[in-house]
């Protein structure tokens, strides 16, 4: 086992700071758009995101949910063994609402696809985005793309890429994962 | 291989020790957690607008009845129809059952037409075992004879958790006639795995000889047993399972163990009164009861649906 820290300290902090300012760009005030954390470990992000955005838009309500995909997953009946859903709890209508999709890490797309297909349970966005902290590159299994990316990784299948977080896991991290 | 490991601290994995689900005597105390935790994220999906979601588009299911049904039938099928699956609707009383075809010979034909699990009803006792050794679908017990009905007691317990936060150490009171009764014996099991506090109470007739082995007390005095629980759970007399008379009338059976307004006022707390259907208004239980607001009556119907689609979803996803 041999771990390799990607980002961690201010940078993380800076990182999170940037994807911010860049979803302003493009969302203005947060009138129309909301943001969907995925389970288990996309709503730490999502939670972090929505949290600097009150701070750098205090006068503004961020609408923030988060998505469990357990039953809308491609590989049902064909793991070796089942998952326990999480909590889906999205409070507010998303008919018509610019989403922005945020997960840790995007690595197969697969869990993307699964929360787009649970998402429109919930009603017809208007758009759908994807925010991620860790893009590793060239190892989608399905045409998924990034809109907003912290930091690109290139690793191998057999490594783990873990980002932990403060709240939970004591520190603000990024680490490779590498079996030997 | 999968997505799911991003690190670490990825998604709980679980599943049921069982490959079937033919009664509450199978499952341990973290399956029916399990179930409970699953049925929790499915009563969410059921109080959406678009109540279904996609997990067992590929699975087919028979419901087989060789028996009445309404409510366990139709919320199967609910359950069924909300988790994507294809479903078949068997009744005994309109097949060839009825020409002297045998119960393997039913179940393998249906089976030859693909279908991967059984919900079956049985008016026998261990219909759903015998089942589960000659077929090679998954089967769920949907109530065999006086045996068990898993389903109907997972719902119960869940009632009582979603009322009170927490089964145990809840005392929980089965009033009626317990000895022609699946619900009694599959609640007696549920709940003391929970660990409730359970007590029977009915006339000595309906009361099986040695049902102080399961660990539940016995009382046979109707206003005692209430003045002791929180819950009381109100059973149906099963005149159709009764081949002798086991009490002199249904109005003398009402007097004694018939409950009303004026006794559940008399009481010094507010218990809660369930009921697992189909109720004979006026016989086990008054009309003012059933519909007051200590009953949750309806409310173990709406979570029926939910628990079923967490049993069928936690079967059909282990490992073919």
């Amino acid at each position: 086992m041999q771990n390799l820290t990607l980002l961690d300290g201010p940078k993380f902090q800076i990182t999170i700071q940037r994807l911010c300012r860049q979803l302003i760009e493009n969302h203005d005030d947060f009138t129309n758009s909301v943001l969907i954390g995925t389970q288990p470990r996309g709503i730490y992000l999502a939670r972090r995101v929505a949290e600097e955005l009150r701070k750098i838009l205090p006068n503004k309500t961020i609408l923030q949910g988060d998505m469990d995909v357990t039953f809308y997953r491609d590989d049902f009946r064909r793991g070796e063994r089942q998952l326990v859903p999480n909590q889906t709890r999205i409070d507010f209508i998303i008919e018509g609402k610019k989403v922005i999709l945020i997960d840790d890490v995007l690595w197969t797309g697969r869990t993307i696809r699964a929360a787009m297909d649970g998402m429109l349970y919930f009603g017809r966005p208007a758009k759908v985005e994807l925010l991620v902290l860790v893009d590793r590159r060239y190892s989608r299994h399905l045409p998924v793309a990034a809109d907003y990316v912290g930091i690109e990784v290139d690793s191998i299948a057999s490594q783990k890429v873990v980002v932990s977080w403060k709240e939970t896991d004591g520190e603000d991290k990024i680490i490779l994962v590498s079996e030997k | 291989m999968f997505d799911i490991n991003h690190g670490e601290n990825s998604q709980t994995m679980a599943e049921l020790s069982t490959r079937h689900l033919l009664g509450i005597k199978d499952l341990n105390l973290s399956d029916i957690e399990l179930i409970f935790e699953t049925a929790d994220e499915f009563k969410s999906v059921l109080n959406r607008p678009i109540k279904k979601v996609p997990s067992l588009r590929d699975v087919t299911i028979a419901n087989i009845f060789f028996e009445n049904s309404t409510r366990t039938r139709l919320s199967f099928e609910l359950a069924e129809k909300r988790l994507s699956a294809d479903v078949v609707n068997f009744a005994a009383s309109s097949s060839s059952v009825s020409k002297g075809e045998t119960l393997i010979d039913t179940v393998n034909n249906i089976l030859a037409m693909k279908v991967d699990m059984v919900v079956m009803r049985h008016p026998y006792a261990g219909a759903g075992i015998f089942l589960s050794k000659h077929v090679k679908a998954q089967i769920v017990n949907a109530g065999d004879g006086a045996h068990e009905h898993p389903t109907q007691a997972l719902l119960d317990a869940f009632s009582i958790r979603e009322r009170y936060g927490d089964v145990a150490g809840k005392k929980v009171a089965i009033v009626g006639d317990i000895l022609h009764s699946r619900v009694a014996l599959s609640n007696i099991l549920c709940l003391k795995q929970l660990g409730a506090e359970v007590m029977v109470c009915g006339p000595t007739t309906l009361i099986p000889k040695y049902i102080g082995a399961l660990g539940v007390k016995v009382e046979h005095d109707l206003l005692s047993a209430l003045n002791w629980c929180d819950v009381a759970n109100m059973l149906r007399i099963q005149l159709e399972r009764q081949d002798i008379k086991y009490f002199p009338s249904l109005r003398e059976y009402s007097m004694l163990y018939g409950l009303n307004k004026q006794i559940l006022d008399s009481l010094d707390k507010e218990i809660t009164i369930m009921h697992p259907g189909p109720i004979n208004r006026g016989v086990e239980i008054t009309s003012d009861v059933a519909d007051s607001k200590q009953s949750i009556i309806l409310d173990q119907v709406e979570n029926g649906v939910a628990i079923r689609m967490a049993v069928l979803y936690l079967l059909a996803g282990q490992a073919q």
